[in-house]
């Protein structure tokens, strides 16, 4: 295993701070890692995300036990990170997780019963990434990550 | 309530990381040591130079949004302006900011014409809360008057659907831009710099 294949293996068990089941790898927010492994680029999700400081430090801690703690970790904001970036596994994820994944749907399918009967509460929802949506079948409030 | 609650908290956050990365970025601009934490808690009154209309006490919730309506609006045709910037980092940061403001002058916008279509009360409220905040408006546009005519088309077109009439235009206030503030700025840096002033080798 090459030593950008072990950074790209330690990043993705890396979890978001607020959505404890995707990954930094999952959510898209690695950019690069170099192919000799050291140098990994960080493009933080939105401007005052609090989590971006605490991906940081995790990212550094998981690197420097395994050990790979010389790799120099660098944020990139150009481009700015997109919800496109958030891979196929990490929506599976975010779905399972009772939060639906971004999509350009004027209405998302509520995660719980699979309703597309669904309406916005509020843009603003428990963290910058996401709106508070309602399901009108059975009736239970939901998160949306914003399309962003 | 709590929705509102959580949109205001969201709403500043943003503005809390955009301030960070363009105060970051001045640090390193001036070269001298400073980064984005020293530039906000260990200058005073007159080395700021924001405009005035974020330095004003809150009022009721209509004048919140009457700010936080003007406030965007000009932002974002700045944003989308500072996007397609020679200086690839300020542009970096403005492309974020962009999307990040569009959502801002959304539910700014939805309240002005909630509460400005809404029952006598409220609609009361929106106008005298967009009264009182418009003497601060020209002020925003001293270095950039080529923003204007976007901020305009804004205001008129929201402002029709809410069915206000346009703000009552006293004189205008300017100051803030060359450091000169309202009393109340110095007030939110005693509260926002206490603690950095207070401990100076903190750390959070």
């Amino acid at each position: 295993m090459t030593r950008a294949d072990r950074v790209r293996a330690l990043l993705s068990e890396v979890l978001d701070p607020e959505i404890p089941v995707v990954s930094v790898i999952d959510l898209g927010i690695v950019r690069q890692i170099s192919a000799d492994g050291r140098e990994v680029a960080i493009t933080p999700t939105y401007s005052g995300c609090p989590a971006t400081a605490a991906i940081e430090t995790a990212v550094r801690a998981a690197l420097s036990a395994a050990g790979l703690g010389q790799t120099r970790l660098t944020i990139r904001l150009d481009p700015p990170w997109t919800t496109d970036w958030i891979t196929e596994e990490g929506r599976a994820k975010l779905h399972a997780y009772g939060i639906a994944p971004p999509s350009p749907a004027a209405r998302p399918s509520c995660p719980r019963c699979g309703s597309s009967d669904t309406v916005e509460v509020s843009a603003f929802g428990s963290t910058p990434c996401k709106a508070l949506w309602r399901c009108l079948t059975c009736a239970e409030p939901f998160d949306r990550f914003k399309c962003h | 309530m709590l929705e509102i609650d959580l949109a205001l908290a969201n709403l500043g956050l943003d503005l809390l990381g955009q301030a960070s990365f363009l105060l970051g970025y001045a640090g390193e601009l001036e070269g001298a040591g400073r980064d984005a934490d020293a530039l906000a808690f260990h200058r005073d009154v007159m080395d700021f130079t924001n405009c005035l209309l974020v330095e004003q006490p809150n009022g009721d919730f209509a004048r919140t949004i009457a700010r936080q309506f003007l406030f965007s609006a000009w932002r974002a045709p700045l944003f989308e302006a500072l996007a397609g910037s020679d200086d690839a980092r300020l542009a970096a940061v403005a492309k974020k900011a962009v999307k990040e403001t569009a959502y801002h002058l959304r539910f700014a916008r939805e309240w002005v014409v909630r509460l400005g279509d809404g029952s006598e009360e409220s609609r009361a409220r929106m106008i005298a809360g967009l009264d009182w905040c418009w003497r601060f408006v020209d002020e925003l546009f001293e270095d950039s008057a080529q923003l204007r005519p976007a901020f305009d088309a804004e205001v008129t077109r929201t402002l029709a659907e809410a069915g206000l009439a346009a703000p009552n235009t006293g004189r205008p206030v300017l100051g803030g831009r060359h450091g000169r503030h309202s009393e109340h700025l110095g007030h939110l840096l005693a509260e926002m710099q206490f603690l950095p002033r207070a401990y100076p080798e903190a750390r959070w």
